[in-house]
């Protein structure tokens, strides 16, 4: 391969690392992007929604080039139980605005485009391959890479890990632990197409209106985990996910989840008439900031999903992909601008520049809630199908008398988790999210 | 097993090979990425991957071994997880340009 020594090396080129290699190719930094699928995107998978703020603090006008699907203007969280669901809707036309905050995307068409403008900014690309191993001085420094090419082998002053969440090179090279059955889910996906104004007419939408549905209950059989329909224009992306080590307990398959979710009563008939036209598959880290592993180290630096940067309760993951590609780069190039090298030391700027803003902060604040989620079944079970008892109680007409319907739900709930039980979830719930 | 759940279990068996009809791969012939270390009795996590595979990739033969068939492989790395380490099972990307090709993704 290439005798030329690069500046950088990113590995990967989902969001995370065109963030990083597009940053540093517009700071004039000499890099070499390397992934292994034919073209970027055609190994990636997500849900998927943008999170706009994040790609706008390194592509201001992304808007105007950027394959985008629909804006959301609705959010809608649904707590299922089997023959129903209780639901919090948010949906505002303030959402309708020049710059809409969030978008569906469809990441191998993102992914592609993304591509196209860090080769723009003077990146190299080469795709088909893997990279296999890191490759270090007498040392121990990290200096390059090596790759599944013929004479395969890079050098480079730093190798960005934009790996995505397996994170295969780092784990080979000792770098961090093997990920844990507990810190990751399982999530399966379709994409269903429609035409758009069925689209348009089913979620109550127009133009380039879209919509979240968010659902958590018994559609995961008591395995923490949610499922999701997102609007795209012309297709739904219809998916649900468990943590690995639920599903390896509990022996259930994925694709069989995903088809009770399909058929569950509240969502077949958003669904009915499509063509589903892909399926796949693909493993997120939700373990939080104690599931994180060492971020760098020399010659060294991690970004992205590889990192764990991922915020499952706001089902944030690619947003922090981009800002943390996006601060390893700044950190490089500050240190090439400087004249210093890219040594353990020295790239400790990249932890300051994570912690003064949102994504550590973020990750602190939720370090809690995987264990706690983890620990309490009740919340994916039983919890759905008492609201969802007391709700129809309530709303049901039927002669009975509503102090009397009051100390049913009461009962109902005491009996199924007893006041101490139901306590205790509230107090660890908020001791959990604080 | 009840004989609803076998029902329901042959139902899912079924759907997931029809699933990845919908996706595209260019497999790499003659070298599977994925391998199964050779055993008499499969490890609990090898049987579970029978169930939970995604792609449906493992099966167990008459013996009862697992065994693996990597072309519908997705590459999401859930068998890695649960497998990897103790060595049941030996895990590589395919080489570059090989597997999974998403067109959504």
């Amino acid at each position: 391969m290439s005798q030329e020594k690069f500046d950088a090396i990113v590995v990967g080129a989902g969001p995370s690392g065109n963030a990083a290699a597009y940053t540093l190719a517009r700071k004039g930094l000499n890099v070499l992007q390397l992934e292994r699928g034919e073209y970027p995107g055609s190994k990636n998978v997500q849900g998927a929604i943008l999170y706009a703020k994040a790609l706008e603090e390194i592509i201001p006008d992304f808007r105007e080039s950027a394959p985008l699907e629909r804006h959301i203007i609705e959010q809608r969280l649904w707590m299922l139980d089997d023959s129903s669901y209780v639901g919090m809707h948010y949906r505002s036309e303030d959402f309708n605005e020049d710059r809409p905050s969030r978008y569906t995307i469809l990441r191998a068409q993102f992914d592609k485009w993304f591509s196209q403008q860090v080769r723009d900014a003077g990146a190299v690309l080469l795709c088909e391959t893997t990279v296999t191993e890191l490759l270090r001085d007498e040392s121990g420094r990290v200096i390059g890479v090596a790759t599944d090419r013929d004479n395969g082998t890079v050098y480079a002053d730093v190798v960005i890990l934009a790996e995505g969440v397996n994170g295969l090179v780092g784990r080979r090279s000792k770098l961090r632990e093997e990920l844990q059955p507990e810190s990751v889910a399982l999530a399966v996906k379709e994409m269903h197409f429609l035409p758009k104004d069925v689209i348009d007419a089913r979620f109550n939408l127009k133009g380039g209106e879209g919509v979240v549905i968010e659902g958590m209950g018994t559609i995961t059989e008591g395995m923490t985990g949610t499922a999701f329909i997102y609007t795209n224009n012309e297709s739904l992306s219809v998916g649900i996910g468990c943590l690995v080590s639920d599903l390896a307990q509990t022996g259930r398959s994925p694709a069989g989840l995903l088809e009770a979710f399909k058929n569950h009563p509240s969502v077949k008939p958003l669904l009915a008439g499509s063509e589903i036209k892909e399926y796949a598959a693909h493993l997120i880290p939700e373990g939080g900031l104690k599931a994180m592993p060492e971020l760098f180290g020399d010659g060294w630096i991690v970004v992205g999903d590889a990192g764990h940067f991922v915020n499952a309760v706001h089902r944030e993951g690619s947003n922090l992909a981009m800002t943390t590609g996006r601060l390893a780069a700044e950190t490089v190039a500050d240190l090439k601008q400087r004249g210093v090298p890219c040594s353990k030391a020295n790239l400790r700027a990249y932890t300051k520049r994570l912690e003064d803003c949102f994504v550590m902060k973020d990750m602190k604040k939720y370090k809690d809630i995987p264990s706690f989620l983890h620990g309490n079944r009740h919340l994916f079970d039983l919890y759905p199908r008492l609201v969802s008892k007391a709700a129809q109680n309530w709303f049901r007409v039927d002669g009975k008398d509503k102090l009397t319907k009051e100390k049913e739900i009461l009962t109902s709930f005491r009996k199924g988790r007893t006041l101490s039980g139901l306590l205790g979830d509230a107090f660890k719930m908020a001791r959990a999210w604080r | 097993m009840t004989k609803l759940e076998m029902g329901a279990a042959a139902q899912t068996a079924v759907k997931v090979e029809e699933k990845l009809f919908y996706n595209r791969y260019l497999v790499d012939a003659g070298r599977p990425h994925i391998t199964v270390r050779p055993h008499d009795t499969p490890s609990a996590a090898l049987l579970a991957l029978t169930r939970i595979c995604p792609a449906g990739c493992y099966s167990q033969a008459d013996g009862g071994q697992v065994e693996i068939a990597s072309d519908g492989c997705m590459e999401c790395g859930t068998c890695r997880v649960l497998c990897g380490e103790s060595g049941d099972i030996e895990w590589n990307y395919p080489r570059g340009g090989f597997g999974v090709l998403y067109k959504f993704g």
